[in-house]
């Protein structure tokens, strides 16, 4: 058997290292070697309740970008987030984001349903129409007390 | 208390004056730990750059590691997967089991494990070897052939730790993953295309660049504590000579342990 030298069996130990780093920040961290495939909108909540910066934005169950920061708007208490979207998923200005929870207790994500309209947003264009998240517990507690039938 | 000092004034006048030589020793150590760190990193950089003890030191720290670290993460990635399995599919959600897997070895136990791992490895022998030229008067020798024995037996030590740990932290990571894939997929049968999803999911940039910071922090400091134990054996008030060495191998081992598994703590309630 061929003796190697020691810098080769170094060189191939620092190449397996570095493949094993490249997977887990590209393929697992997301890690964006360009990042410019993406635009940003943002839209005004009543209520995000467990919406977190990189929940999933989707539409029609497709994930098509993610949150990107949460800020409380002082002026009318309305929770902004803020939301980059894949470049190639055109939304229309009367889009309806809204915040849904994946099963009964699974992680909140920003559902996005595409509207009729011929303009399209932007780079830091604003979605109007939004619905806040399902408070469950107190769709629950309505329930046990009886207040939903009313 | 102490039996024996039955005057008050003087078992406290004799207290206190214990508890600041304690102090004291503890501060004056870990000072000269500081310095020792910073004058063996900077002359990492000192020229004629050392790249051939530098990899010398890369291949005895990480590719000798590299088989026992594969091992390892293996068999720590099929015990997750088969645990995590257990506690999981009492819940009915055992599609969580690729996330469970990966986020905790990649936030905590790829890069502690890892640590220990090479403290136990290379850690020891490093502290042993500069020990046996301490006391075998070698580095005296360098000194008088006015070779920087700092530069020559210190910083290459600490340069091949700082590439060596992420490396091999990646690595423990990778093969942790295929570990849970092996009992989680292949034993239990979660579905693979949501148990890579999962992960897909659920790992974000954080996580990893955390792991990543937590391995290089460990890596600075095992081989500071490990090179300053071997490097001043003979200061040790427990023994001179192969008694030194012995006794600096393995405080080298047990503070660098007990250190890693410290700054691991505050290091993620820092990250978190």
């Amino acid at each position: 058997m061929k003796k190697y030298s020691q810098e080769t069996i170094v060189g191939i130990f620092v190449l397996i290292g570095l493949l094993c780093v490249a997977y887990l920040t590209i393929k697992l961290g997301k890690m964006e070697l360009l990042g410019g495939n993406y635009y940003h909108i943002s839209a005004a909540f009543d209520n995000v309740g467990g919406l977190k910066p990189d929940s999933s934005v989707q539409m029609a169950g497709v994930e098509i970008g993610r949150v990107q920061s949460i800020k409380l708007d002082t002026e009318n208490y309305m929770a902004v987030v803020r939301m980059k979207i894949k470049k190639n998923v055109p939304i229309q200005e009367d889009a309806i984001a809204s915040i849904k929870t994946s099963g009964l207790i699974g992680d909140k994500y920003v559902s996005i349903q595409p509207g009729g309209s011929d303009e399209l947003l932007g780079e830091g264009g604003v979605i109007t129409d939004t619905e806040s998240a399902v408070d469950i517990e107190s769709l629950i507690s309505k329930y046990v007390f009886g207040s939903v039938k009313k | 208390m102490n039996p024996e000092s039955v005057e008050g004034q003087g078992s406290l006048l004799r207290f206190i004056n214990w508890l600041g030589q304690i102090t004291i020793k503890i501060v004056s150590e870990l000072g000269a730990i500081a310095i020792f760190f910073v004058y063996g990193f900077t002359l990492i950089f000192s020229l004629p750059f050392q790249f051939r003890k530098i990899v010398q030191q890369i291949y005895f720290i990480g590719v000798k590691s590299f088989l026992i670290i594969s091992l390892i993460g293996l068999f720590t990635g099929m015990v997750l997967g088969l645990q995590g399995y257990y506690s999981l599919v009492k819940f009915g959600s055992e599609g969580m089991l690729g996330a469970a897997v990966a986020l905790s070895l990649i936030r905590e136990l790829g890069p502690v494990l890892t640590a220990l791992m090479i403290i136990g490895r290379a850690g020891s022998s490093i502290a042993a070897e500069i020990g046996i030229m301490r006391i075998s008067e070698q580095i005296d020798a360098l000194d008088t052939m006015d070779i920087n024995p700092m530069r020559y037996l210190v910083s290459p030590r600490i340069a091949a730790s700082i590439i060596s740990f992420p490396l091999l932290t990646a690595l423990f990571d990778v093969i942790g993953i295929l570990g849970g894939y092996l009992t989680g997929v292949l034993l239990l049968g979660v579905n693979s295309g949501i148990f890579f999803n999962r992960i897909y999911d659920s790992v974000v940039a954080k996580d990893i660049t955390g792991g990543f910071i937590k391995s290089l922090v460990f890596a600075l400091l095992v081989s500071t504590i490990c090179c300053y134990q071997g490097y001043f054996t003979h200061m040790r008030p427990g023994g001179y000579g192969a008694k030194g060495v012995s006794l600096a191998t393995t405080s080298a081992v047990v503070i660098s342990c007990v250190c890693v598994l410290v700054v691991d703590y505050v290091l993620t309630s820092f990250l978190l």
